[in-house]
């Protein structure tokens, strides 16, 4: 697979994402606000930190992007507006923009359904985890 | 007063009785809710990258036709209101998504963000009044202590949301009032259920929905309402020890407006 290097793909997260990691003053309220702390391997402050120094690879390599909930309270809360939701959302679209990269499969769904599962379910995961 | 009205996929399918009971309180509160033509799915999810438009056009497609048909576009699903006026935001603020979009759709003239999206609970408040909706309670909840759950959409990002304080919100305790039921405060109303997750990991679900339903428990709640069919799903099917009734919030409203029968 062909691997564009750490400083374009740095370039393109802030790019897309539009955030300015170098107004993070490093508080943490980020990741002590986030709800799937226990389960992301890098934590949302990390996530900044991480884009800021360019090590773009480790976050790659790492599930943790598909762990966030996208509840926006490390965005809420984050006294400089830092949004670290969105670097979270960019990695994620790094490694789903990539052909055969799907993290869901529609082929996945129906073993999925259940009886009183939401359609809204069903579209969210899909927009999260694939393209 | 006319409203556009778009409910969006789930009130069409799993969450019909949160529209069902919209409506028929709507228009027993002398609110004309007109469902927009042909709408398409939001996606649930607001897509946050920069550089996103095709997710992003059918929110605007729903927007422009709200635009022609008087201005006003009200949303009940907290993911399509969520979609909705975030995008709605973006086409008023960011020149770049705007042209990609207009570029795309080409509509008969630019759509720029004129639409004002209303939540139906924002429709209460701000349109009607919650001293208008009391006058009109025909079945006061008298004693009835309910849990209003916020969860994340309605209320985050509050600069773009606009719609409460995030951290300490009130409409739908103002809403529970105006109904003559008794709002329980607790701390995780507005703390995440797990949304998507469900289908990725229930466990993450879980642990989150029991500490919302223990937090909703332990202040003396009888019930919890919602008006997300995704909070309501976590909230309902993946409950673990701690269990509670989760209703829609407009299923109250009809129930106090004495419609809910002939919903």
């Amino acid at each position: 697979m062909l691997h564009e290097n750490e400083r374009d793909l740095r370039e393109t997260i802030l790019r897309i994402s539009a955030v300015d990691v170098r107004k993070c003053m490093k508080c943490g309220k980020c990741s002590g606000s986030c709800p799937a702390y226990e389960q992301m391997e890098y934590h949302p402050h990390q996530f900044v930190a991480m884009v800021d120094n360019g090590d773009i690879q480790a976050l790659l390599d790492s599930d943790a992007s598909f762990k966030c909930l996208t509840c926006y309270a490390c965005t809420e809360r984050c006294p400089r507006d830092v949004r670290p939701a969105r670097l979270v959302e960019a990695v994620r679209l790094l490694k789903i923009r990539k052909q055969g990269q799907n993290h869901l499969k529609p082929d996945a769904i129906p073993a999925k359904l259940e009886a009183e599962l939401p359609q809204q379910a069903i579209v969210a995961a899909l927009r999260k985890y694939s393209k | 007063m006319n409203y556009s009205y778009y409910p969006g996929c789930t009130l069409k399918t799993k969450a019909k009785e949160l529209d069902r009971y919209a409506r028929s309180s709507a228009e027993k509160l002398g609110l004309h809710l007109e469902e927009l033509e042909d709408w398409q799915c939001c996606g649930a999810v607001y897509p946050q990258a920069e550089d996103e438009i095709a997710t992003k056009l059918s929110a605007v497609r729903a927007l422009a036709q709200a635009k022609e048909k008087g201005g006003k576009l009200v949303t009940l699903c907290s993911a399509c209101h969520h979609v909705i006026k975030r995008v709605n935001l973006d086409m008023q603020n960011n020149e770049y998504i705007r042209t990609r979009v207009n570029n795309y759709i080409a509509p008969d003239a630019p759509y720029a963000g004129e639409t004002q999206v209303l939540h139906y609970l924002e429709l209460l408040r701000d349109e009607l009044g919650f001293e208008q909706l009391k006058k009109s309670v025909v079945n006061p909840l008298k004693g009835r202590k309910i849990a209003a759950y916020y969860g994340c959409m309605l209320l985050r990002p509050a600069e773009e949301m606009g719609m409460d304080d995030p951290e300490n919100p009130k409409i739908l305790e103002d809403f529970l009032r105006a109904l003559g039921a008794e709002p329980v405060l607790y701390p995780y109303r507005n703390e995440c259920c797990g949304g998507y997750i469900a289908l990725e990991d229930k466990g993450q679900a879980r642990q989150n929905v029991d500490k919302i339903l223990h937090s909703a428990s332990l202040a003396g709640a009888e019930a919890v309402i919602t008006a997300c069919p995704l909070c309501l799903y976590n909230l309902a099917q993946n409950a673990g020890k701690e269990r509670l009734p989760v209703l829609y919030f407009t299923e109250l409203l009809a129930e106090a407006l004495g419609v809910k029968e002939e919903a």
